[in-house]
């Protein structure tokens, strides 16, 4: 909303200047977004008056004119078609910046005369109106008038009202808080009634009294429509808004001044006596004042004239076409009603449809502004307008006001840590239009247009605001003694872990949306109907995600077509199974896209064992159990089918329990998302790994340093290719648990010597002695152990 | 005692010309081994008469260290010549490089988020959390948002779809407020925490993504006011932006869920896209805040009349924007490579009380 400074001043006593209101504006809760002013680009430009204009010697559609100017007499060279003596316009110094033409003026010669200054329309000036010349203006202005003076420019506050304070939504109520604020003094006119001079010939029916409790009505006859005077068009459309006639602009003026919304409508084209508020029905619709058409349904509230039958106007929202006021309006009906806030607040949701009347109703308007509404509206209409008022017919019952409740002055200190005593409180309180009685407790009762005050948290607040916030004291929370432990629960220090030690592995993070689209969902197992966005941002935005890795493996194919396809990056956060708090889940994710530039000394590691090697080494740092397994086994152990079926496998541990899958992504899934094939990743659900057990102490015990040195026996074993190296490897480990500390795989071979269908599998076993050093005997049966575990997978020694 | 003299002169001139520690070993054989020239002498004496051997035994014996002593030197002159050769041989081009490490990085988002537990731990915070998909109940109607009310529309909700069984109707939480709701429920006071997490409203532009990070702090205990309030969030803003004082404003604002409600503006300089604290004349909004509402302190099953507190809540993407000269919102959720890069943190950036927060 905006007001200017002279309209503010109607309703306050001040000295403050616009800056200092819109201080205290933002000091008493009121968000300025800004203050315009256009005074100062006028600044530089005053009235002038043409002496005498004769013809350029050298151009015939230029004159020389001799102009009386703030800075004397000037000769000035003049383009305009309608620049003759005794004109009576706006001068522009040297000097002076030209806003409607970007310029600043410069002395310079016009066809060899020098002109010194320049004659201005109002284009020129960047303002409205006819530009066919320079501006032709009252000859009662004095030379040396301020053109800001001239077109009543002043600056304009802009500022935004919190639902809560439908009241500020007239600069009455903005002049109430600024006065008890200490601004100024409120003046805010008191309203006296017409006495009406007729019955009024319009009866008022409330058919639905919860969309339309209350509805006052007059007709004024006999009224000259027509411009509003210069006073009001200036103040109206200083504001933005347009000047329509006297009888529209008295109703808005009314609406913005003391935030009460009021209809006139033309007398002539209502039909029937009888006007009714009533719900609206199915198939009705109304042609409303702003051209468009709308449908009405029954949570609509509809004014309706021929006893009901016909729609003129969504009540509290817009009037209709028909019924409308124009100059020819001699005649006029005059509504001040009062329209429930969520009723208002749907209709504007329902149609798409908002109205100074229908932002202000949605809010509440003050019902205990109906009747004083009306009165001042007849006062205005009246004296510009003329007529005859009938009396005021008054249809249903005013809202309840808002109730009285007991206070504990002392409650505003409790609160705030604030130290004001009860008197001052009490003054606040009765500046702002409180009834306060001050017994054992005190007895407050706010005021009919402060409905959102239920309680003594809502009068603290009241009373810290206009006290000022600057005043809160700081004060240090008591301090709770320093944690015994940290402050994070063990998944809140798994996801910090894992992020820095992801990091340091190389990997890049980064945060996507929580949002996929449907059939990226789907095709990751999610798309569950309960975890569709119904009012999606973007089409490709409307699913939660079941997985980061879609987001990722997109992301990825993003860098790559801007020429970086290197990457991997990841992301610790939400994917979603269900729509239940426990439907959410925290995985860990990883992309990688393994374009690594060529190096001199040829390939290093395998990009997906290196990627295993970060998995598990993540895994070990967040304090997974030991005895993880890797399971690729597609037939009992399956990953999900946008894996690469022959490159990926599970961890497990034990035969069920599955914390991640990883491999490289299957081809036809990266092409579903235009990414290029190879990509990896893994996903690790981190709820899924199970916490460590809380250990009663910190220590960690004695370490077992054994004295006696390990050794190493290397064997070769011969196996059906379909053994994954891992089974034989741990077979292998359980040969003797206490003795066997290490397998380790330090060659793979098929071809020649093995036979098709084999590989050699060469493992170095890894033995270390707790006892006594091994005897020959006892490292014979070592070996003799290990050798009928692998045989156990079919493994045979290679000879 | 020619002989002598010849086979020393001959033996020490060819252990000199000997070129490898293999040749030298075969004079060693030859001189020294069983067979060699001086253990044959050395043999000798023993045939000799005791004269003999008083005069003869001294010069063999003389014989033989010198002999020995050459042997060894000339093999420690070998050894070194050879180390020499073959590490020169072993030479490689150390100006080759290495192969590249990808460089780690965290988000600034999360590693705002990180510094903002750090410091809200050591004033005793810990962390809450919520889920992202919430009920009508905790985001809205717990808060003091009435059915229907404008309010609510303020905040541009994203629905899901209603269940098909029950009709319930989701919302993506638009606020990490419903953290506080959940808190209050299922503890009793004191409460001092904060809640981190993701929030999502229907909005994009330059400064909204429908997504985007807040924290939320909640405090209560019996004589909590807004004094404490306004401590806490001034102490949080200096160390968070490593100053030693902020020059703060508090602002009477309106949420339905605190009363009195204020949002706090810090003064600065922003021109140039470079951020000044407690510079120039012109106030940024960077949070709300209030006391809790005594309605939101009733449906949780706290006594207002008992008890008190405050909360807060403000956006970490705009902060980790604002701290670090981030200049726009949109690419923080893109992913680009170049812009992780530039932006993100080393994993070894983490907050800490004695080197600082990033």
């Amino acid at each position: 909303m905006k007001f200017t400074l002279s309209w503010l001043k109607a309703h306050l006593d001040t000295t403050a200047d616009v800056d200092a209101v819109a201080d205290a504006m933002t000091m008493a809760g009121l968000e300025v977004e800004g203050v315009i002013d256009p005074t100062a680009k006028l600044a530089p430009f005053t009235v002038a008056r043409i002496v005498s204009a004769e013809r350029h010697p050298n151009a015939d559609r230029l004159q020389i004119c001799q102009v009386e100017t703030v800075d004397g007499m000037k000769e000035i060279v003049c383009g305009a078609p309608n620049a003759r003596a005794g004109l009576v316009t706006i001068y522009a110094p040297i000097g002076a910046y030209v806003p409607g033409l970007d310029v600043t003026l410069v002395e310079k010669p016009v066809r060899g005369v020098v002109s010194n200054g320049m004659l201005c329309s109002a284009a020129e000036l960047d303002l409205a109106g006819d530009s066919d010349g320079i501006l032709d203006l009252d000859p009662g202005h004095a030379v040396g008038t301020p053109a800001a003076g001239v077109f009543g420019a002043e600056p304009v506050i802009d500022f935004e009202v919190t639902p809560n304070r439908p009241d500020w939504l007239g600069v009455d109520g903005i002049a109430r808080d600024l006065a008890a604020a200490g601004l100024g003094t409120l003046t805010t006119p008191a309203i006296t009634p017409v006495a009406g001079q007729f019955p009024c010939p319009v009866s008022i029916r409330l058919d639905a009294p919860e969309q339309c409790p209350v509805f006052a009505g007059r007709v004024i006859r006999g009224v000259t429509n027509g411009p509003s005077p210069d006073w009001l068009q200036q103040r109206l459309t200083a504001i933005g808004l347009r000047s329509i006639n006297r009888l529209v602009d008295v109703t808005n003026l009314i609406a913005y001044d003391r935030a009460r919304p009021l209809h006139a409508y033309d007398l002539a084209a209502l039909q029937g006596t009888t006007v009714v508020a009533r719900a609206g029905t199915e198939g009705e619709s109304l042609a409303a004042l702003d051209g468009k058409t709308y449908a009405t349904a029954p949570d609509i509230c509809v004014i309706a004239d021929d006893d009901g039958c016909r729609a003129i106007g969504l009540g509290g929202v817009m009037g209709g076409e028909t019924t409308g006021c124009s100059d020819a309006t001699t005649d006029v009906f005059l509504e001040s009603a009062w329209f429930d806030p969520l009723v208002t607040a749907q209709t504007g949701r329902t149609l798409g449809i908002s109205s100074d009347a229908q932002y202000r109703f949605a809010r509440r308007v003050d019902p205990a502004s109906v009747v004083p509404g009306i009165e001042l509206a007849t006062r205005m209409i009246l004296d510009l307008c003329g007529g005859e008022p009938s009396e005021v017919v008054v249809a249903g019952r005013t809202p309840a006001a808002p109730e009285a409740f007991a206070f504990d002055p002392a409650r505003v200190g409790r609160l705030t840590g604030l130290d004001i005593s009860a008197d001052r409180t009490a003054e606040v309180l009765t500046a702002l239009g409180f009834t306060v009685e001050t017994g054992q407790p005190w007895t407050v009762t706010p005021p009919s247009w402060r409905a959102d005050v239920e309680g003594p948290a809502d009068l603290v607040e009241e009373v810290a605001r206009i006290v000022g916030y600057d005043a809160l004291p700081s004060t240090p929370l008591p301090d709770l003694g320093a944690p015994s432990a940290g402050l994070l629960s063990p998944l809140q220090g798994r996801v910090r872990l894992a992020r820095r030690a992801l990091a340091a592995m190389g990997y890049a993070e980064a945060v996507t949306w929580s949002f996929t689209s449907e059939a990226i969902a789907t095709h990751f197992g999610g798309g569950d109907a309960r975890l569709h966005v119904e009012n999606p941002i973007a089409q490709g935005l409307d699913c939660m995600r079941p997985s980061i890795l879609p987001n990722l493996i997109q992301a990825a194919a993003r860098n790559a077509d801007r020429g970086h396809p290197d990457v991997a990056l990841f992301e610790i956060g939400p994917v979603y199974r269900d729509d239940s708090p426990t439907g959410q889940r925290t995985a860990i994710t990883v992309v990688v896209a393994p374009h690594a530039a060529r190096h001199w000394s040829g390939a290093g590691e395998d990009p997906l064992f290196q990627l295993k090697g970060d998995l598990m080494r993540l895994l070990t740092l967040i304090g997974a159990p030991a005895g993880l397994q890797t399971v690729q086994d597609a037939e009992r152990a399956p990953v999900d089918p946008w894996w690469h079926p022959g490159r990926s496998a599970r961890v497990q541990l034990g035969p069920k329990m599955v914390l991640a899958q990883f491999g490289a992504l299957h081809p036809a899934t990266l092409k579903t998302l235009d990414a290029e094939a190879p990509m990896l990743g893994f996903e690790l659900i981190l709820d899924a790994v199970p916490e460590p057990r809380g250990a009663r102490t910190k220590s960690r015990g004695p370490a077992k340093l054994s004295a006696l040195m390990p050794l190493s026996r290397d064997f070769a074993f011969v196996v059906e290719d379909r053994v994954p190296a891992g089974d034989l490897v741990r077979a292998v480990q359980g040969a003797d648990k206490t003795l066997i500390t290490e397998v380790a795989v330090f060659d793979v071979y098929r071809g020649k010597g093995i036979e098709p269908g084999f590989k050699s599998v060469a493992l170095e076993v890894t033995v270390q002695p707790d006892q006594a050093t091994l005897t020959e005997a006892e490292i014979d049966a070592l070996s003799a152990k290990v050798v009928a575990a692998a045989g156990k997978l079919g493994a045979t020694l290679r000879q | 005692m020619t002989d002598l003299n010849q086979l020393e002169l001959d033996l020490i001139n060819a252990i000199g010309s000997a070129d490898s520690v293999q040749a030298l070993e075969e004079l060693r054989v030859s001189a020294l081994g069983k067979t060699g020239s001086i253990s044959g002498l050395l043999k000798g004496l023993g045939a000799m008469s005791p004269d003999e051997r008083r005069v003869e035994g001294p010069r063999i014996n003389g014989l033989r260290d010198r002999v020995s002593a050459a042997l060894t030197a000339r093999k420690a002159e070998l050894e070194a010549a050879e180390l020499e050769a073959r590490l020169k041989s072993e030479h490689m081009d150390l100006t080759l490089p290495p192969r590249a490490a990808r460089a780690g990085s965290v988000h600034p988002t999360l590693q705002v988020m990180d510094e903002m537990v750090a410091l809200f731990a050591e004033m005793g915070f810990s962390v809450a959390e919520g889920p992202d998909i919430e009920d009508d109940f905790h985001n809205f109607t717990a808060l003091n948002f009435p059915p229907k009310h404008p309010a609510r529309e303020m905040h541009d909700t994203f629905f899901l779809k209603p269940d098909p069984e029950t009709g319930e109707r989701k919302v993506l939480r638009t606020h990490t407020s419903p953290v506080q709701i959940r808190t209050m429920m299922s503890g009793q006071p004191p409460i001092r925490i904060i809640a981190p997490g993701r929030t999502f409203r229907k909005d994009s532009d330059a400064t909204h993504t429908p997504m985007f990070h807040q924290v939320e702090g909640l405090v209560i205990d019996r004589d909590i006011h807004m004094g404490h309030l306004k401590w806490t969030l001034e102490t949080f803003v200096a160390r968070f932006f490593e100053v030693d004082g902020i020059d703060a404003r508090f602002r009477p604002h309106h949420f339905p869920f605190t009363e009195p409600s204020a949002e706090m503006d810090i003064r600065c300089d922003r021109s140039g896209g470079v951020l000044k604290l407690n510079e120039g004349d012109s106030w940024m909004e960077i949070l709300g805040c209030g006391m809790v509402h005594p309605n939101v302190l009733r449906t949780c099953g706290i006594d207002p009349d008992e008890y008190q507190g405050f909360a807060f809540g403000m956006g970490v993407d705009r902060l980790a924007m604002l701290k670090y000269g981030i200049p726009d919102l949109r690419p923080m959720f893109e992913a680009d490579s170049r812009w992780l890069a530039h932006y993100g943190f080393s994993a070894f950036a983490a907050p800490s009380p004695a080197a600082g927060l990033s």
